[in-house]
């Protein structure tokens, strides 16, 4: 009788340490891309070769931007320093092949959703961090002021190897109009051609016009036709295969959201862990175990906050105050006229 | 058998295999852990994507391998043009640099040295966007002889307008083919008789006469259509009608060019110089003209010296053109492995097909200049 005692408590025992050991590894064990980023102490990021507001890199080498700081959200999360983050700068080109080749674990790098990347070439698309619509930038001399101004012969500027290349030649056609599209593989050489006079019109989601606007010889001779030809959610993407990983990037630009969205910033984060609200305690780990389903502790999403901000915070540090959109538009919560809304943390 | 001969064979056949099979092995895991297929399907596929440039009748409604017709024709239309203003600049240059006039000497002393010591995308930039900014707008632009324009957007030329163009063609091919046979009959004719024929004032009148009997009888027809200005906006203007030279091909065209000229003058220098005096000496002796004394007795020989690293030359140029990508001129490159492989995402399909593509221009033009090669070398009987 003893013995059998003996024998059930151990292996009760025995189920108990194994649970255990399975609830609390068992994320980080599936997660090949977790165990590396942990073993290797840095978050293997791809961003773009300077787009200001997004991902831009000053004469020092520190990276800002609302793309960076998708990558630094997951390196405060997984490691506890949002500074622990390697950037790869990369060209539209390159940037699927660097991440399915495993030279980076997220491509942060103002990429558009599409179903075919998603599905097709082995990415997974995790999140929207930025909505966004392709439009055209002329020169205010031209006295072009919409879209239907553009006549036959009018020649674009334009990234290579970016769905604008498709949208533009979906608009154009349905206008019945020929048009030139001169394509260069980086941003910076579109600029100077488009500057020179090499073509009437620079098209490329509006976001990047606001942006490249600024490195014009004269910004102010040019404007953005108020115009949108196309959807542009832009988000980050990892590989696909890698579940885990892929829910920690998503939860990670979640927690940024859910966090403006119940008004925790970095700088009340702390305090928040004794509000009233569950789901705000829930947010800053002072309830619940959401950290342990993705491998994690339970200071993740705090960290997050407290490290990197909330989303409006990051917005409005990148681009409102930088001065490239400082309206939100469609960027603004769903509570206030935006479309940012996503699934609750809990 | 020796066994010893062929083990080395054997090994280096296993390491072959084996890094080969590794690679491919590699590969083909990776994939398939990340979901990724493989397979040339997409080819048929609508490429939905529109080129600025192409020779043939190409948009977005065409399949991909079409948009790999297009970038292919425009690398070899760019190398064409290259190869053929390198020559004739690096055969100049090449023979200034054994000029005896000081002058003429130091310029093209000093042209090869500046040019081929720089790096070539810098150069391809430099005229890009030296072109750029130094050409004029359109509708400020000077025509040159009342229909050429040089503009920003394009060198516009006139067109020709043809009715019943392959009839034409036809009959040009007909004369080259005539004039082939007139050149064997010719050269039968002298070494048996030794009578020498005009081959070339046949040639020449076989050349006219049969395109303009073409024009005659075969209802063949050509206008000339003139580029004409015309306005976009307020601010904006181009031409229409005529043929557009994007500026993107000019400038690359020019940057390749004046480069590899560098290294083909060299090649022609060290192949005169290779030359001995005495050859100049002798056949001056029996009576030859300096014209015939370069004609019959000096290039002849220079040319097997010069041949063969000009044929790297060309290789060399025609590898380079894929810089265009740099500067948006739709090349094999930006058009196939730059747009078709982003919209695709088939990394390895593509760039096995573009480099398999790169290999056969390149053995293409080496078999080509191997022939030539061995036509001029020595003949032993």
């Amino acid at each position: 009788m003893f013995k059998l005692v003996k024998r059930l408590t151990s292996v009760v025992a025995m189920f108990a340490v194994l649970f255990t050991f399975t609830t609390e590894t068992m994320a980080a064990k599936k997660s090949k891309t977790l165990k590396n980023t942990q073993k290797k102490g840095f978050v293997r990021c791809g961003v773009s070769q300077g787009l200001p507001g997004f991902s831009n890199a000053d004469a020092a080498g520190n990276w800002t931007g609302v793309d960076v700081d998708v990558c630094r959200a997951v390196a405060a999360a997984v490691l506890g320093d949002a500074s622990k983050v390697k950037f790869t700068p990369l060209s539209a080109k390159e940037r699927f092949t660097a991440l399915t080749s495993n030279e980076i674990d997220i491509l942060s790098r103002n990429t558009t959703w599409t179903l075919s990347r998603d599905a097709d070439i082995g990415l997974t698309f995790v999140g929207v961090n930025f909505y966004d619509g392709q439009g055209f930038m002329v020169r205010k001399n031209s006295g072009i002021s919409s879209v239907n101004d553009f006549k036959a012969g009018v020649s674009a500027c334009t990234n290579l190897g970016t769905t604008t290349e498709l949208n533009m030649r979906d608009f154009f056609n349905s206008k019945g109009i020929k048009y030139e599209p001169v394509t260069f593989e980086k941003a910076d050489e579109v600029v100077a051609a488009y500057d020179a006079g090499r073509c009437d019109t620079y098209t490329t989601d509006k976001s990047g016009l606001a942006a490249q606007r600024i490195k014009l010889s004269n910004p102010d001779d040019h404007m953005v036709l108020p115009e949108t030809i196309s959807k542009e959610p832009l988000g980050p993407v990892v590989r696909q295969g890698d579940s885990v990983w892929e829910d920690i990037v998503r939860w990670s630009l979640n927690t940024m959201i859910e966090a403006e969205e119940y008004g925790v910033t970095s700088a009340n984060a702390d305090s928040m862990k004794t509000s009233d609200n569950p789901a705000v305690k829930r947010l800053v780990g002072a309830e619940g175990e959401l950290g342990a389903a993705l491998g994690l502790d339970n200071e993740w999403s705090l960290r997050i906050i407290k490290q990197v901000g909330n989303y409006g915070e990051s917005y409005k540090r990148n681009i409102a105050d930088t001065g490239i959109l400082p309206d939100r538009g469609p960027n603004q919560l769903w509570t206030k006229g935006g479309i940012l809304y996503v699934p609750p943390a809990r | 058998m020796n066994f010893k001969k062929i083990l080395p064979q054997l090994l280096t056949l296993v390491v072959v295999i084996i890094v080969f099979g590794f690679f491919s092995y590699n590969a083909q895991v990776n994939m398939e852990n990340r979901g990724i297929t493989f397979g040339y399907g997409f080819l048929t596929q609508e490429s939905s994507f529109d080129v600025q440039f192409s020779l043939i009748e190409y948009d977005g409604s065409h399949s991909y391998f079409r948009a790999y017709l297009v970038g292919l024709l425009n690398t070899i239309l760019v190398s064409v043009i290259g190869i053929i203003f390198a020559t004739i600049i690096g055969v100049i240059v090449g023979i200034a640099r054994l000029s005896s006039n000081y002058l003429i000497e130091r310029t093209a002393a000093i042209y090869v040295e500046f040019f081929r010591n720089i790096p070539l995308l810098l150069q391809i930039f430099f005229w890009y966007f030296a072109a750029l900014r130094a050409l004029p707008l359109p509708e400020k632009a000077e025509p040159m002889f009342g229909v050429f324009f040089l503009t920003i957007k394009g060198f516009f030329v006139p067109a020709f307008v043809w009715n019943n163009l392959d009839i034409f063609i036809y009959s040009v091919i007909a004369a080259i083919v005539a004039i082939v046979f007139v050149r064997l009959y010719a050269k039968k004719k002298q070494e048996n008789q030794g009578i020498q024929t005009p081959v070339l004032l046949i040639s020449i009148g076989l050349l006219i006469i049969l395109p303009l009997l073409s024009f005659l009888l075969g209802g063949v027809d050509a206008s000339i259509q003139i580029p004409v200005i015309e306005q976009l906006s307020k601010t904006s203007f181009t031409y229409k009608g005529g043929l557009k030279l994007p500026p993107e091909l000019i400038s690359l065209a020019l940057a390749l060019s004046l480069y590899t000229a560098t290294f083909i003058a060299e090649c022609v220098r060290a192949g005169v110089q290779g030359v001995s005096k005495g050859q100049k000496e002798a056949a001056a002796s029996i009576g030859l003209t300096p014209n015939q004394v370069l004609k019959l007795v000096v290039m002849p020989q220079a040319l097997r010296i010069i041949i063969p690293p000009t044929t790297n030359q060309y290789l060399n140029l025609t590898k380079n053109s894929s810089l265009a990508a740099a500067i948006a001129y739709p090349d094999l490159v930006l058009v196939f492995a730059g747009t078709a492989l982003m919209q695709t995402g088939r990394a390895i399909e593509i760039v096995s097909i573009t480099m398999l593509t790169y290999l056969t221009l390149s053995i293409t033009i080496s078999i080509f200049m191997n022939w030539y090669n061995k036509k001029i070398a020595i003949k032993e009987k």
